[in-house]
């Protein structure tokens, strides 16, 4: 593999930082999208101000900081991207985030999680782009041995995302999550940085 | 008005079931100051901390220890963990440690975690008896419907004593753990209260 590929850029999305004041007015009104954060996990679904926003970013830099042992990006719209797509959500670039956390340096593991805020803009590619970014990062940069990923069983999407990119299923958690009155099994999966590389 | 048909159900003794206490041990609430000092002590040994969990084993100091501690479990007290210690009825020795944490509420689901750091009381029992002391807690009390817990390949003893008192394996996530340069597996188990109720 070359060695100075672009880590950050993909082809419809890049990777940048937080952009605290403008990134927590859209992230605010995504959550007040309930389907939105039952899709993402098992925290609780509730509506956050951009000041409660803000207060999340700043923890988060925070733990950065502190543990070291997570990368938080936030996903945006290449400008040619962004050019070509005539309907705007008024969102600029800003699409969601990708997260690498729980990374333990002795073990070489850690884990992924990532999110389309907008709901339009869902199923066009941009997670699968962010995520090869990621994986890249993960295993070419930080040189770590295994990540794993956690998906709700009603979340298909995101099964089907991270199946596509290589993660097989390890183990299914019954009935660990209870939303609209049913209960979901949590699906854990995981991708070892050999599978990785064979593809 | 007395229903007829109502069982004749005693509220009043189940109430009185010891509840923190079984055939072999009962869990007590961790003093700091002798907490750190077992904790310390346990510490040392580095098979504890290998079965324990997947931090790099080291060296703290008792007030360290402490510390954490007083900080953890008196200062603040979280809502979604629960730590505990175990003590024989025999001698009133304390042999170990067992809790719970991240407890989600709204999905009735928590993590259960347990280690015995006195040696000559491994595969006696003691760890299955406080192991039910707990599940009893954990569905009798807090209502929970469910319990996770991980455990690592290599400690056929664990996995012997949580399918005693009913846990079922889950799946495991691949090559998790580096151990003097070879890797295993971690692997998860689950019990349902339905699972725990016929028993």
């Amino acid at each position: 593999m070359e060695w100075n590929i672009p880590l950050f850029e993909g082809q419809l999305i890049y990777l940048a930082s937080i952009k605290p004041d403008k990134d927590a007015e859209i992230e605010s009104r995504w959550t007040h999208d309930a389907g939105y954060q039952r899709l993402l996990g098992t925290d609780l679904v509730r509506p956050l101000s951009p000041a409660q926003i803000r207060k999340i970013y700043t923890e988060i830099e925070k733990e950065i900081d502190e543990k070291g042992n997570q990368f938080y990006f936030t996903i945006r719209r290449l400008p040619h991207v962004m050019n070509a797509e005539s309907s705007g959500n008024g969102a600029g670039d800003l699409l969601g985030f990708i997260r690498l956390d729980r990374i333990e340096w002795s073990q070489g593991v850690g884990s992924v999680s990532l999110g389309i805020g907008e709901s339009i803009e869902r199923g066009k590619g941009y997670g699968s782009d962010a995520l090869r970014l990621l994986l890249r990062y993960a295993f070419g940069e930080l040189n770590l041995f295994r990540l794993a990923a956690v998906v709700p069983e009603y979340n298909q999407a995101a099964l089907r995302l991270f199946e596509k990119a290589g993660f097989k299923v390890e183990a299914r958690q019954r009935e660990a999550l209870h939303r609209a009155g049913s209960r979901w099994d949590i699906i854990r999966l995981g991708l070892l940085r050999e599978e990785w590389e064979m593809r | 008005m007395v229903n007829p048909n109502r069982s004749n159900k005693q509220w009043e003794s189940p109430m009185n079931v010891p509840l923190f206490q079984g055939e072999l041990v009962r869990l007590i609430a961790p003093e700091p100051q002798l907490a750190a000092g077992l904790h310390t002590r346990w510490m040392r040994d580095s098979e504890f901390v290998r079965l324990l969990d997947t931090d790099p084993a080291r060296l703290l100091s008792v007030d360290k220890n402490k510390e954490w501690y007083e900080k953890n479990l008196v200062e603040e007290q979280k809502n979604d963990e629960l730590f505990l210690l175990i003590q024989t009825l025999e001698e009133d020795r304390t042999i170990g440690l067992i809790g719970l944490d991240g407890i989600r509420w709204t999905h009735g689901d928590a993590w259960v975690g347990i280690g015995l750091g006195e040696r000559e009381y491994l595969g006696k029992g003691f760890g299955t008896d406080a192991m039910r002391i707990l599940l009893r807690y954990a569905f009798e009390e807090l209502n929970l419907h469910r319990l996770s817990l991980s455990v690592f390949e290599y400690n056929p003893r664990a996995i012997r004593s949580y399918e005693k008192v009913g846990f079922i394996v889950e799946g495991s996530a691949r090559q998790f753990l580096n151990r003097d340069g070879q890797r295993y597996d971690m692997i998860f188990m689950g019990i349902l209260r339905e699972e725990w109720e016929k028993r």
